[in-house]
């Protein structure tokens, strides 16, 4: 009885349970990035190549799924977006080194692994979104916990990587007791609880509930350029876009990227992906399609995102403000910055 | 008195276990085999469990410390919270409609008590979403009112903001209060017909009936409906997360993510896991005495009263979280779909990932609730004995993981079987089998057969409840082997619990997100992770579309659902 129950389901799983056929002609995709932002780039290379690129997005597990894979993993390369995303997976040793000299050529050796295990696709700078009749020159990081923003400010989840990312950078920059000083201080004047997205400051402006946050660069050409529809637009149109700097240094950027898998399987089409994602063409697309700052010094920028200004690149090593995000993550907690 | 309601000292613990380890062919015996697969099942429920198991071992060194001063507090007040708040009001509202359908009479309630069900078909994540651009100080809501009052700025009215606990409690509870409501009204509309009336006989006003009779004799189905939302509510990331509640369950996935540490989050999850299923032992164990029983043949359903005087303000009421919980979400969903189609017209994929959807839940469902039947059935064929009832309830277990964290504990077995497998055939035939399990539509299947089995063990558990143990005995003393009881007996009285177990499972399936963006194969797109995509990006305007579909797509099972309810109930 429970035999017959049985078979006829497991009949059908197994026809689902069809194993990707590792064929020449083609290169595995694990992605955390959002499908639409990487498939007006993987089909140019496909065109240009004829290679076609099989995908998974996934948010979380990326490491995870591809260890337990092991060996067998069909995974050729794994796209990741922030530094220390890109840290774990080479960490968790699921990596290996492209040697590619196109690579090394093109990625600035800030933007990419010692190693050669993974190589930045593009930057995004962690900008003031604020309202337009305040004046914001010269903006400083630090000067978000000024008591002048009280009840001014809106922010994302202490927790997610951008804010962390960007905290560790205070603490390479500043020290850990002046960074968790600067934190209080930022808390203190959150309007509303920190959460939801980037976009949702820009929107919270809008409705008055704050005058000043912090958000990713390409989500205000993304707003502003109406791709998002019309009323994401007002959004983008409602705030002022200032690029702040650390009171000693530049402006603190996050990259997007990606690393090859340890056991890809088609590892040539694999690194020749990698290197055409580093081409001009592709750049300028990361560039037009995307509003991010290429890593390539050819590709030119979007003239929406052109129009913050001159972008100064902070100058501390990638590495070096990775290897202070775990303090980034457990000083949220210890100032209870989401609570 | 049409009913019994027995209530029975239950025997020794172990009685049953020993009397079935003694004899294979005795009255009260099952035959090995049934045994054998209720053992399968529950370890490889299990194994996700042990997997998270061994994570934890590996310590989070001084991790656990910090963890216990700044984030577990906290996120154990908020989990409380936001249990309670959400238990309170699907109970309130999950109850009050399905005797407010079942007890009265007026025009409409046909109609109101399948709308009832329709929240269901709206993922926790979508409602947030929703609810969060409508409610917005520049959202139409707002926008609307202040026009009305003639104010300029939203700084001059600040309401309250859905983004926070009450939020997060209100539009969970709208969601998932069906959850409560279905069996309530099964157990309103069958069992209790005889006993409500009779008590109107005796005299009793409407409010004590509801309070004296209908109340007590709900409370396994108020029970068993009122845990499965709470496993959805201490499930949700995405809602929750989005609100700005810190629960538990965010925190376990900023400990994994945030905090770098997996043995950390792996020790959390368990730890929770351990609250739940003592919560679930503590109310089990407070009904211990109670045994609801009534004769197939004696069933009819309520005779209804006409509604009088300020009891129609209570219909009016009812329609609420039906307005709430569907139409205004499901109308604003139409609406965004609408522009977004007007703007960027239909991608063609989105067919495949409805077709890709349906396929996999289907299969899984079908997977899910045969095993389940088995599982159940056994247990009765023993006779609830201790040694299987564990079992059972281990299978059940994988409601109470979160889905991501039920997905990591999968990638350890899957990852070790595809390796065995592949060695063995490579060993045997000289050609190895690469991946057959993990990163295939096998992890989906296990996956949600894991995740969703509760649903099914609890739904045909109470079905069975109401077939009189008599039919067994005659059946088997007629000859009658397992099989063919099985068969002949126990699946057609089961059916009706069979199928709400199975569209249950279905929706579910389709709605299930965060296992399935981790374990699908490659070029796999459902629903959920396409309307993730999007949503991920921060135009979850884009996903309205997916969104729409996955709603609509819920709503085929749920009319079936409520149709067979109505008939059921006829």
């Amino acid at each position: 009885m429970f035999l017959r129950l049985l078979i006829r389901p497991l009949s059908l799983m197994a026809a689902l349970a069809v194993a990707v056929p590792a064929l020449a002609d083609e290169v595995n995709l694990y992605t955390t990035r959002e499908p639409g932002l990487v498939k007006p780039l993987l089909e140019a290379f496909s065109d240009r190549t004829g290679i076609k690129v099989n995908t998974i997005f996934m948010k979380d597990g990326l490491a995870e799924r591809v260890s337990s894979e092991g060996e067998r993993s069909p995974a050729d390369l794994l796209m990741a977006v922030d530094f220390g995303n890109l840290t774990d997976l080479v960490e968790q040793g699921v990596t290996q080194a492209a040697n590619s000299e196109t690579l090394n050529e093109v990625v600035p050796e800030a933007l990419r692994d010692a190693n050669g295990h993974w190589y930045a696709l593009s930057m995004r700078a962690r900008l003031v979104y604020a309202d337009k009749d305040l004046d914001l020159e010269n903006f400083h990081y630090e000067d978000l916990a000024k008591p002048e923003w009280r009840d001014r400010v809106c922010l994302r989840s202490g927790q997610h990587p951008y804010n962390t990312a960007l905290i560790a950078h205070m603490i390479a920059r500043n020290g850990e007791e002046a960074t968790e000083t600067w934190l209080r201080g930022v808390k203190d004047n959150l309007a509303r609880r920190a959460g939801g997205g980037d976009r949702q400051v820009a929107r919270d402006i809008l409705g008055d509930l704050c005058d000043i946050g912090i958000g990713n660069s390409y989500y205000v050409g993304l707003m502003r350029s109406g791709d998002s529809g019309a009323e994401q637009q007002q959004w983008g149109e409602a705030i002022q876009v200032v690029l702040p700097r650390f009171k000693d240094g530049g402006t603190h950027v996050n990259v997007s990227g990606a690393a090859l898998a340890r056991y890809a399987p088609n590892r040539d089409n694999a690194v020749k992906l990698l290197e055409f994602l580093v081409s001009e063409e592709a750049q300028a697309l990361y560039a037009r399609a995307n509003y991010e700052y290429p890593v390539s010094q050819k590709a030119e920028l979007h003239p929406l995102v052109a129009a913050f200004g001159e972008l100064n690149v902070d100058t501390l090593p990638v590495a070096e403000i990775s290897s202070h995000r775990h303090a980034a993550s457990l000083l949220v907690d210890r100032v209870g910055f989401d609570n | 008195m049409t009913t019994e309601l027995v209530a029975s000292r239950p025997l020794a613990p172990g009685f049953f276990s020993t009397a079935v380890g003694r004899c294979g062919r005795c009255l009260v015996g099952v035959g090995p085999g049934w045994l054998l697969v209720c053992a399968l099942v529950a370890l490889l429920v299990l194994l996700p469990v042990l997997s998270l198991w061994a994570h934890a071992l590996e310590g989070s060194g001084d991790l656990w410390p910090h963890l216990r001063t700044y984030v577990l507090p906290q996120a154990f007040a908020n989990t409380v919270i936001l249990l309670a708040g959400v238990g309170l009001l699907v109970i309130g509202i999950g109850t009050g409609s399905a005797w407010l359908v079942t007890a009265y009479e007026f025009p409409g309630r046909r109609f109101l008590s399948w709308a009832l069900l329709l929240p269901l078909a709206v993922p926790t994540y979508i409602v947030a979403y929703v609810y969060a651009d409508l409610l917005h100080p520049v959202g139409p809501l707002q926008t609307l009112l202040r026009d009305l009052l003639g104010i300029a700025s939203p700084r001059d009215l600040r309401l309250w903001d859905i983004r926070s606990m009450g939020g997060c409690i209100l539009l969970l509870g709208l969601v998932l209060y069906p959850y409560v409501y279905l069996p309530v009204r099964a157990m309103f509309s069958m069992q209790a017909a005889g006993v409500l009336d009779a008590a109107r006989t005796l005299g009793a006003g409407a409010g004590r009936r509801f309070c004296r009779v209908a109340l007590p004799l709900a409370r396994p189905a108020i029970a068993v409906g009122t845990s499965l939302a709470l496993m959805e509510t201490l499930n949700d990331i995405g809602a929750s997360e989005f609100l700005g509640v810190r629960t538990l369950t965010v925190s376990i996935y900023a400990t994994w993510l945030n905090r770098s540490s997996l043995p950390g989050a792996a020790q959390i999850a368990l730890v929770m896991l351990v609250l739940v299923v003592s919560l679930i032992m503590l109310e089990r164990w407070a009904r211990r005495r109670q045994r609801y029983a009534d004769s197939p043949r004696q069933q009819r359903p309520l005779t209804r009263k006409s509604l009088t005087g300020w009891r129609w303000s209570l219909v009016t009421l009812a329609w609420l979280p039906v307005l709430l919980g569907f139409l205004a979400p499901a109308l604003y969903l139409l609406v965004a779909a609408a522009k977004r189609v007007a703007f960027a017209g239909i991608e063609p994929q989105i067919v495949q990932q409805a077709f890709n959807t349906v396929m996999i839940s289907a299969v899984a469902t079908a997977v899910t609730v045969a095993i389940a039947f088995v599982l159940v059935y056994t247990l009765r064929q023993a006779r609830s004995a201790t040694g299987v009832r564990a079992l059972v309830r281990i299978a059940s277990l994988g409601y109470a993981i979160p889905g991501t964290v039920l997905a990591i504990g999968l990638l350890g077995p899957l990852g070790w079987a595809d390796g065995a497998l592949d060695n063995t055939a490579l060993w045997l035939t000289g050609a190895g089998t690469g991946m057959v399990l993990g990163g295939t539509g096998f992890a989906l299947v296990y996956a949600y057969t894991v995740r969703f089995l509760a649903i099914g063990n609890g739904s045909i558990e109470s079905g069975f409840d109401k077939v009189p143990r008599s039919l067994d005995d005659a059946a088997q003393s007629l000859g009658a082997k397992a099989v063919c009881r099985a068969r002949r007996v126990h699946l057609p009285l089961a059916r009706p619990a069979m199928a709400a177990a199975t569209l249950l499972i279905f929706v579910d399936c389709m709605k299930e997100l965060p296992a399935t963006l981790l374990l699908r194969p490659l070029n796999f797109e459902t629903l959920a992770t396409h309307l993730y995509g999007e949503a991920a990006r921060g135009t979850y305007e884009s996903g309205a579309l997916a969104a729409l579909v996955i709603v609509l797509a819920g709503l085929v099972p749920i009319i079936l659902l409520s149709r067979y309810g109505h008939n059921a109930a006829r």
